[in-house]
């Protein structure tokens, strides 16, 4: 167990200074605000473009929209950062073989590179949020009851996103270095399926049957109903509305725990079919 | 000078110019040919390249789509707009009203998600990609070789064109096919000279780019990963780029800045070529914005033509031509 504690630590350490010392820290700062701004500003836009064609505001909707879009921060980042340590120690340090056959868990190893990440979106997720109730008046608000039932979803969520992530990062075991588009596409798959910036119910019903398959479903839809007012979720058919927050908590953990079973199965055999066919250190530079 | 050296010499200065266009043609499709093989061999990049992508294009479909619901709701209980509905037929204009700026909008999220493919190809493929060959150490071999970098460039240029084609055709036909949008072309040719003068344009930035991020070192890949969402933002991508106009102050100087990458302008004139009608807003009509783009195209091209050659020069003066890690 302390040699898993100490890896986590050296390499959270490594993924940390590996993300931000490229730069001056007020510059790491900006970098890391700016992007998440920018995406919550893409859906300003598309609701003022909508709101002045069609004549008509539906600002339960837009908040709704916003808070799916703040947490969803996370998953971009964490995913990223979880699945492209093979891809960077591989092609670009090319010092994954040294790594490897280090007597660690290579698991953990990743995990506590993809730390950092964690943190950093943190931060973000918090100044989206902060600027949406500063200037879009995004009616936001956790009641101390609820702070327990919030930080335990926000645990699970983000376990079960490193999960997923390493679970990306067996199959990049065994794909060529131009996985900046896995880095697009899979974020896509759980911006469509978990109703992350618009109810559920928008989906046709086999696709809701998929939505509540992925955990994130749930913490996206327990963070809202935790953060935003009752009576504009009740207006929202979110699919969900038929469990009580304690339910939808116990769907995350148990969801979250077979996508972790998962995780170590994929993650072990992209890591024994790489090694079978020699991938494991290979780099591709078309 | 006799008649027969001088006939020598022009022998010799043509076969030199047939040598150099020779040579510089084959560069171009020397490294234009890994990257279309590529796309063959990897059978992978057809699921990440052309399906997964489609998924992103979706959720903003489906955003516009729940905009629409709520809409329909509140029109069919007797609001149009901000006042209550006169008639019968009243409401029957705002519900269609509604329909065709969805199809619309639509319309804008997927043709967004055409150009996004090659503004990514852009930042990753061209922009980071000396930067990376510097990385993997094939930049000095480049750099020995006897051809002008600009093919190598160009070479690289078309290859991503084509690797990227595939996932841009593919989303426009899924966008036809999947989500229903009704395109109409009324003026092809424009069409065409604004699609390809918008990717000759982007890819003579991604060319100038190119230098820069070896100036960058580190930094580049950051700055690759910086201009993706911004770049999205203010290039009106998922939102017709004329949106920014209505948002004062702040929005026309968005516009303004946004429109240094052609990716915007491209957009806006391709949005209301292909879904005339609307009442969508748009920055300029057509054919100015043709025009701007030509600017544009010239200008990257000649600004990559320079800026390659200046940091050839410093990095090879500095000798950071072949330094990793920096």
């Amino acid at each position: 167990m302390s040699t898993f504690w100490r890896t986590f630590k050296v390499a959270a350490w490594l993924g940390w200074e590996m993300d931000s010392n490229w730069t001056e820290p007020w510059l790491f700062v900006i970098y890391s605000i700016i992007k998440p701004i920018a995406a919550a500003f893409i859906l300003v836009l598309m609701y003022v473009v909508f709101a002045a064609v069609g004549h008509v505001t539906v600002p339960a909707l837009f908040d709704f929209m916003y808070v799916g879009n703040a947490f969803f921060i996370f998953v971009g980042s964490v995913l990223f950062g979880t699945f492209q340590v093979i891809q960077s120690d591989r092609e670009w340090y090319q010092t994954i073989r040294y790594v490897y056959i280090s007597p660690i868990s290579y698991y953990v190893y990743i995990m506590g590179r993809a730390f950092s990440k964690i943190l950093v979106s943190a931060f973000a997720v918090l100044i989206t949020l902060g600027f949406g109730v500063a200037a879009l008046g995004v009616p936001l608000g956790l009641s101390l009851a609820d702070i327990p039932v919030f930080i335990a979803a926000l645990v699970l969520g983000l376990f079960c996103l490193l999960a997923i992530g390493i679970t990306l990062g067996g199959v990049t075991f065994l794909m060529a270095r131009h996985t900046q588009t896995l880095a697009e596409a899979v974020p896509g798959i759980f911006y469509v399926f978990c109703g992350v910036l618009y109810p559920l119910s928008i989906l046709p019903f086999w696709l809701q049957d998929v939505g509540k398959a992925i955990p994130l479903t749930y913490w996206f839809d327990l963070s809202r109903r935790l953060l935003l007012p009752p009576e504009l979720m009740a207006g929202i058919p979110t699919g969900l509305s038929g469990f009580d927050d304690l339910t939808i908590l116990g769907f995350l953990a148990l969801s979250s725990a077979v996508f972790f079973v998962l995780s170590i199965g994929v993650f072990r055999l992209g890591e024994y079919l790489a090694r079978k066919a020699g991938k494991i250190d290979m780099t591709t530079s078309y | 000078m006799s008649a027969v050296t001088v006939r020598r010499a022009a022998v010799v200065r043509r076969s030199d110019l047939r040598y150099k266009v020779g040579l510089n043609v084959r560069s171009i499709l020397g490294r234009a040919y890994p990257r279309v093989i590529g796309a063959n061999r990897e059978p992978s990049w057809i699921f990440f390249e052309v399906f997964l992508p489609l998924l992103g294009i979706a959720a903003y479909v489906f955003i516009y789509q729940a905009f629409y619901n709520a809409q329909v709701a509140l029109i069919q209980a007797g609001q149009c707009g901000s006042a209550a509905c006169a008639s019968a037929a009243d409401q029957l204009a705002y519900l269609q009203t509604a329909a065709r700026n969805l199809n619309a909008l639509v319309g804008t999220v997927v043709l967004g998600g055409t150009m996004v493919a090659f503004w990514l190809n852009v930042l990753w493929s061209m922009a980071s990609q000396l930067y990376w060959e510097k990385e993997i150490g094939n930049l000095q071999i480049y750099m020995m070789a006897p051809m002008s970098r600009m093919a190598l460039l160009a070479g690289m240029a078309i290859g991503g064109m084509f690797m990227t084609s595939v996932r841009a055709i593919s989303t426009l036909v899924a966008g036809v096919l999947v989500f229903g949008v009704v395109f109409q072309v009324a003026n092809p040719f424009l069409l065409l000279a604004v699609f390809f003068v918008t990717l000759i344009a982007l890819y003579g930035m991604g060319m100038m780019f190119a230098s820069l991020y070896l100036l960058w070192g580190r930094e580049a890949w950051n700055l690759s990963s910086l201009l993706e969402e911004p770049i999205f933002f203010s290039s009106g991508m998922y939102f017709p780029a004329g949106g920014f106009l209505m948002v004062q102050p702040w929005g026309p100087a968005v516009a303004v800045a946004g429109s240094l990458v052609p990716a915007m302008l491209g957009l806006d004139a391709l949005r209301q070529l292909t879904l005339p009608g609307t009442t969508l807003p748009s920055l300029l009509p057509p054919d100015t914005e043709l025009e701007l783009l030509l600017v544009l195209a010239v200008v990257f091209l000649i600004l990559a033509r320079f800026s390659l050659a200046y940091l050839e020069k410093l990095a090879k003066r500095e000798g950071k031509l072949t330094s990793r890690h920096q």
